[in-house]
């Protein structure tokens, strides 16, 4: 394997662990607040759908991230209804958001488009497009030929979409807000001890409501990078599972954001390598079957979560409805 | 004491819910520009019109019994078993490999020996995320949902790698051979002399999945397990101080709800594919939780709630069969069915009980 390869390589786990690396985040917000989330598969199914349903219709791909992000914070709201005012059953209610979003994106995308639940390719404003950054070369074969410093500026660091960047800047920005605000240690204590909370006079109910809400911003985002930049337009399922791994990356991270970014990138790694079998066969000479790739985030998690390499503990309060005055 | 009556609870609560669900969904109809009226005509037309449609609405009322008392096993233990579906993926491996590789004399055999095989495959694959919430304290939603994954990653490599015939370009097994064939309900009811759509799957698995409904009710209601499943359930603390092993109820109750959704398989792949193929379950393993939750984990609701589903799904692939509304309008109808039957239970119960609690003051 030469050096462009594995450069090749990198790029992709970048663009593979981006939507990964929003939902992590996202379910962070959430689950450090004690309300779980396993709707983040459905939320970023029903963003993907509307952002390039909306930036398809207007042409313009903001327009469309804000439609998506609509979309995946109305979810949240039947989520933080359901878990937080009427006390349900947080895994449930979940689950009932993922099919929901599984059923009615196609549904929509039918009526509307009449394509076979997909929408119509996006090109030109309605995509968010590659930035290149000054002096990045931008052809494939001009790459191939540069020096190593060039190649990972050109091929790695440039040339992606601006979401890329802004999800990688979300990293430090969640780190600051959950670490060093007042909302941050609110929102923490409030999935460990949300009693505490409520008798220093702070609202259980608003704190876990935002907590939710940010959760509906930050999915909405992973789901947009999906129709309008990693690919042009919607089709059926194609969060594909991303909201499942990104809950075992979450696991795997501990719940802290920088360990949010290097979990997500393994898993983005494991699903680019799974793309390139040849690369994995010519690195170690075995070839390893790519089922096996594919399954390697889950194995992880069972594993992690089952305590064997580090204890994962989510926070205290996680999944339990808070009832004043019990 | 109570707040409501009985018959409230189990009738009232749950009727209310559908009721939201069915309102929420014909409104979706409407928005997607389809007549609701229309639409349940042809689904009722098309699921129960015909022998044709009866035929396939037991067919897969039969997958949801199986999944559904798979889940409300667990449910009564308090364990949200979400891996119904992988369970389900392992049962047909082991359906298949019961069929494949022993030479069966008859079908009555082959039966009981799929019955044991997919129930093993499913009780294990269960048993694994059990024993780890069990000794290990990892959350067994998270670790049945992962399960489901590894699950369809082990059966791709199986069909893809080593089940595959020489030659096929198809991942799936061979066809099964002849002999370990089930007699549908065409073949069942023609010998006394009812006749019956040919052409429809429903077979001789509904009665195997009508008899795991009664054994799971004597299980739950009348045996000593089944009262600490349940105490187990109702609260963790009680049932220690009663002497009950958290372990072995996690244990017991998961490799239960395991094996009865690894049963399904001789439904879908010994019924009606009679091979393996990638997609064998087709969801049933969700299903079963939105079965659950409308049937209140009970065996009797658990199978009303199925023949519902049943209805659903064969009314759902008439309706996108001849209108414009997609097959997926169930999997909406579905999600509505278990955000108001099981999240947003409150939202119904709660104002109930006030209006039981003002009336019992009135009588007061």
């Amino acid at each position: 394997m030469d050096f462009f390869t594995l450069i090749q390589v990198l790029d992709a786990t970048v663009r593979l662990a981006i939507p990964l690396l929003l939902a992590c985040l996202a379910g962070l917000f959430s689950e450090r607040a004690g309300i779980f989330d396993i709707g983040l598969e459905g939320k970023m199914l029903a963003a993907a759908f509307f952002s390039a349903a909306i930036a398809s219709m207007t042409g313009s791909v903001w327009i469309g991230l804000l439609a998506g992000i609509g979309a995946s914070l109305f979810l949240s709201g039947i989520h933080g209804l359901a878990s937080i005012t009427f006390r349900g059953n947080q895994l449930i209610s979940g689950v009932a958001i993922n099919f929901l979003a599984a059923g009615m994106t196609v549904l929509i995308a039918q009526s509307w488009f009449s394509q076979g639940g997909r929408t119509p390719s996006l090109t030109g404003a309605a995509r968010f497009n590659p930035i290149n950054f000054p002096g990045a070369l931008t052809t494939t074969n001009e790459v191939k030929a540069a020096s190593p410093l060039m190649q990972v500026y050109s091929e790695l660091l440039s040339g992606h979409s601006l979401l890329v960047y802004v999800a990688l800047l979300l990293v430090p920005l969640s780190w600051w807000a959950l670490y060093r605000t007042r909302f941050g240690l609110r929102l923490r204590a409030v999935g460990e001890n949300p009693a505490a909370v409520d008798t220093a006079g702070v609202s259980v109910v608003g704190l876990r409501y935002a907590a939710v809400a940010i959760c509906g911003i930050l999915c909405g985002i992973a789901g947009a990078y999906l129709s309008t930049a990693l690919q042009a337009g919607f089709v059926k399922d194609m969060s594909a599972g991303r909201g499942f791994i990104a809950l075992a990356a979450l696991i795997f991270a501990k719940w802290r954001p920088w360990h949010a970014l290097y979990a997500t990138f393994l898993f983005g790694l494991f699903q680019a390598l799974e793309l390139r079998p040849d690369v994995i066969e010519s690195v170690i000479g075995i070839k390893i079957q790519s089922q096996f790739l594919g399954a390697l985030p889950y194995i992880m998690t069972v594993v992690i979560l089952a305590g064997f390499v580090g204890k994962a503990i989510p926070p205290r309060a996680g999944g339990e409805p808070y009832v004043k005055e019990r | 004491m109570d707040v409501m009556p009985k018959w409230a609870e189990v009738i009232l609560v749950p009727l209310i819910s559908l009721l939201l669900a069915a309102i929420l969904s014909g409104l979706v109809i409407l928005a997607i520009g389809e007549d609701p009226i229309a639409a349940v005509k042809l689904m009722v037309k098309g699921a129960l019109g015909s022998t044709y449609g009866w035929g396939y609405t037991l067919y897969y009322a039969t997958n949801f019994m199986f999944t559904g008392l798979a889940v409300s096993v667990a449910f009564h233990a308090r364990l949200f078993n979400i891996g119904g579906e992988g369970q389900a993926m392992m049962g047909g491996l082991g359906v298949a490999l019961a069929c494949l590789f022993i030479p069966w004399p008859h079908w009555t055999l082959a039966l009981l020996g799929a019955i044991v095989l997919a129930g093993a495959f499913g009780a294990i694959w269960a048993a694994i995320p059990a024993y780890l919430q069990a000794k290990r304290g990892s959350h067994i939603v998270i670790t049945t949902i992962m399960f489901n994954f590894i699950a369809a990653a082990v059966l791709n490599y199986m069909l893809v790698n080593v089940l595959r015939p020489q030659g096929s370009m198809d991942p799936a097994t061979a066809r099964f051979p002849e002999v370990v064939h089930l007699p549908t309900l065409h073949d069942i009811l023609g010998m006394v002399g009812i006749s019956f759509s040919k052409a429809a799957p429903a077979n001789v698995s509904l009665l195997v999945a009508m008899i795991a409904c009664i054994l799971v009710w004597l299980l739950i209601w009348r045996t000593k397990l089944g009262y600490e499943i349940r105490a187990y359930g109702h609260s963790e603390s009680a049932a220690k101080y009663a002497g009950i092993s958290p372990v072995k109820i996690t244990m017991i109750a998961m490799i239960i709800s395991g094996g009865l959704a690894g049963m399904m398989a001789i439904n879908n792949v010994m019924g009606e594919a009679e091979r393996l193929v990638l997609n064998a379950t087709e969801g049933a393993g969700f299903i079963g939780i939105a079965v659950a939750l409308m049937g209140r984990s009970h065996p009797l609701g658990v199978f009303v709630a199925a023949i519902l589903f049943g209805f659903l799904y064969q009314g759902g692939a008439e309706l996108a069969l001849w209108t414009s509304i997609p097959r997926e309008l169930i999997v909406v109808i579905q999600a509505l069915v278990i955000l108001f039957t099981g999240a947003l239970d409150n939202m119904v119960r709660m104002p109930l009980e006030r209006i039981f609690l003002a009336l019992r003051k009135g009588n007061v």
